[in-house]
């Protein structure tokens, strides 16, 4: 596995809420990302995708693992070591309402990259980068006087991404970048996403839960489930062949626009609530609401284990599936 | 009937000159959030009224004495408890102290410990609040508990301890105000602060590699600050009471010194033959505190993020 741009190996983050109760928002969670490719993350809603993208921007420090980024571990570093990692790694954020400091003005909010780590001193220099990273985000340079609230949606996530790009860093974490915004205007933002990444060679991490549109940005693809990954692997293999019941049932939902192909389509509808992240049982994550679990499922928790290609599931009923295949 | 939606159409549906002059013109100057505000407070008839009545108190606090013919102080025995007149504006006092004059140097020492009153505690509690709910742990711990016990201790036994200790001057009120108000403030910002601080645009901040000092002092206080405003604002007319109130049971200024509450304690003996030596400062105490708490209304209506459109 050496080589990899991103290596986050055995990360593990536990929350103590409450008296002798751990939510283990992260749980043993293993991917590497090639530099310039994109790994897309996917799961549903608290099911940790946030926790594990902040991890590699050092918001949090994990308490076990290890994670690497460009051949350094950057799992316990100092604050000082922090600053430094911010010119390699980026975010952008979900919400353009709530990421942008509302008493900033555009150029502030850019240019406070180079405040922090006294770059482009001189007034004009400054106003020049600013300038220059506002007309790559498709915005132009009399905005940069403007608040924030005079924008729409989808120019206040340009000016998010105009400022993630201010350090031109390797790595960005896109955690739901496109979530809140409109259909059309997620279409305008992922392709200039996929535009910078040719061009400035950037690695992503893709955190959505917007199945089709990680379908179209991303190399491979990682699904998680209450803090675990359960099908890792290239995008199309996972797309392809879902290996895991949960990912079979995710990609059963993702509507499609043929009205015939609906019709005969049977939906996996997934019964059950999701589980307590609190205090977990033993055994497989998924076990309550699988509807291939077996009396082992419920006993030990299955690791992730290879069936052709990098494609990786932890599950125990796909053993024999593999063995199908193979035949 | 044809010819009828013929002529709508033609008469209704003109196609203008040039269209591209007319698509997306910005109308709205670009305005800050302080311009807002002063905006909307400037239309608020109430804001305008109470802020003149601020204003014109103010300033005659601070001219008055400088123009005034009598002295705070000097006595003249031959004309005590003169109802007013035209030499004694406000009348005299049992020694024959004018008390026009006596009126606006405790105008100044009021206000002195209203607003100072008001502004130190403050600033104790948004630091000590500040530092609880952004760095948690135990800093946030023994805070918290200091608070907890000292909230418990009626403000009453600090204040009087206080006074014993540093005698009863301006400033030795203001700390005794300090020491029972700073725990409310450090509550809300503490509370703010962990509102605030794993908010989109704070994490933001931390992933550019802003030091916390930063990201305190740039990022979360500029939000948290009108909400402070605002109670500091209607923390002055309590401040302003607490102190005529210690006054008016003798903790507070003493004699020949004088504030509104000094004034009130000492026209309160003789009210039924001098009724103007107490209801005149008694006056002023009134308006003063509703010009402020009408202002501080009037203030957290401008500063609400959610009427802005």
């Amino acid at each position: 596995m050496d080589g990899k741009f991103v290596e986050v190996s055995n990360l593990k983050k536990y929350f103590h809420v409450g008296k002798r109760q751990i939510l283990k928002a992260v749980d043993d969670v293993s991917f590497s990302i090639e530099r310039g490719s994109t790994l897309g993350l996917v799961g549903e809603s608290g099911c940790g995708k946030t926790t594990v993208g902040r991890h590699l921007c050092r918001i949090y420090e994990p308490d076990e693992g290890a994670i690497r980024i460009d051949g350094r571990d950057i799992s316990h570093i100092s604050q000082r070591q922090c600053r430094e990692l911010a010119k390699k790694v980026q975010m952008i954020f979900q919400d353009p309402y709530a990421s942008l400091n509302s008493f900033f003005t555009v150029g502030e909010i850019i240019g406070e990259a180079f405040t922090i780590h006294k770059m482009f001193r001189s007034v004009k220099e400054r106003r020049d980068r600013i300038r220059e990273l506002l007309e790559i985000v498709g915005l132009s340079a009399e905005h940069a006087n403007r608040f924030p609230h005079e924008f729409s949606g989808g120019q206040r996530q340009r000016i998010g991404i105009a400022r993630a790009l201010a350090l031109s860093p390797e790595l960005i974490v896109c955690d739901e970048a496109i979530s809140a915004l409109d259909v059309s205007i997620q279409a305008q933002i992922v392709n200039m996403l996929i535009e910078f990444q040719r061009t400035m060679n950037l690695t992503y991490l893709f955190i959505a839960h917007d199945l089709s549109m990680v379908r179209h940005i991303a190399d491979d693809t990682a699904v998680m489930y209450l803090g675990a990954l359960v099908e890792y692997g290239a995008t199309d293999a996972v797309y392809g062949h879902p290996a895991h019941p949960y990912t079979k049932g995710l990609l059963s939902a993702v509507p499609t626009p043929d009205p015939v192909y609906e019709r005969s389509h049977r939906r996996i509808v997934m019964e059950g609530e999701v589980s307590d992240p609190i205090n977990p049982e033993p055994g497989c994550r998924f076990y309550a609401r699988c509807r291939e679990a077996e009396k082992l499922c419920g006993e030990v928790a299955p690791p992730l284990k290879k069936i052709g290609g990098n494609h990786m599931v932890a599950c125990h009923a796909c053993k024999e599936k593999e063995g199908e295949r193979s035949t | 009937m044809r010819n009828i939606e013929r002529s709508i159409m033609d008469r209704d549906f003109v196609r203008l000159p040039e269209a591209g002059r007319f698509a997306h013109v910005i109308v709205r100057p670009s305005v800050s959030y302080w311009e807002d505000v002063f905006r909307r407070l400037g239309t608020d008839k109430v804001a305008l009224a109470s802020g003149v009545v601020i204003a014109v108190i103010s300033a005659l606090s601070v001219l008055v004495p400088l123009f005034c013919k009598y002295d705070y102080d000097a006595t003249d025995l031959l004309h005590i408890n003169q109802f007013p007149n035209a030499q004694h504006w406000f009348g005299t006092d049992a020694v024959g102290r004018d008390l026009w004059a006596r009126v606006w140097v405790g105008a100044r020492v009021s206000l002195f410990i209203g607003v100072g009153g008001a502004i130190v505690p403050q600033l104790v509690g948004i630091f000590l609040g500040g530092v609880s709910g952004y760095f948690g742990g135990w800093i946030d711990m023994l805070i918290m508990r200091v608070i907890d016990v000292g909230v418990c201790i009626p403000s009453l036994v600090y204040v009087t301890l206080i006074m014993l200790f540093m005698g009863s001057g301006p400033t030795a009120i203001i700390i005794a105000i300090a020491m029972t108000c700073w725990m409310d403030s450090a509550r809300v910002v503490r509370g703010r602060m962990l509102q605030f601080k794993n908010r989109e645009f704070v994490i933001s901040a931390r992933t550019l590699g802003a030091s916390s000092f930063r990201i305190i002092f740039r990022h979360i206080l500029p939000n948290i600050l009108g909400q402070q405003v605002v109670s500091i604002t209607s923390a002055i007319p309590t401040a302003v009471f607490l102190e005529a109130y210690l006054s008016f049971i003798g903790l507070g200024i003493q004699s020949p010194m004088t504030s509104w509450g000094q004034l009130c304690q000492a026209g309160s003996g003789y009210y039924r033959l001098y009724p103007y030596q107490l209801f005149i400062p008694g006056a002023f105490i009134s308006v003063t505190i509703m010009a402020f708490y009408l202002f501080g209304n009037c203030l957290r209506d401008a500063l609400d993020p959610h009427l802005r459109d």
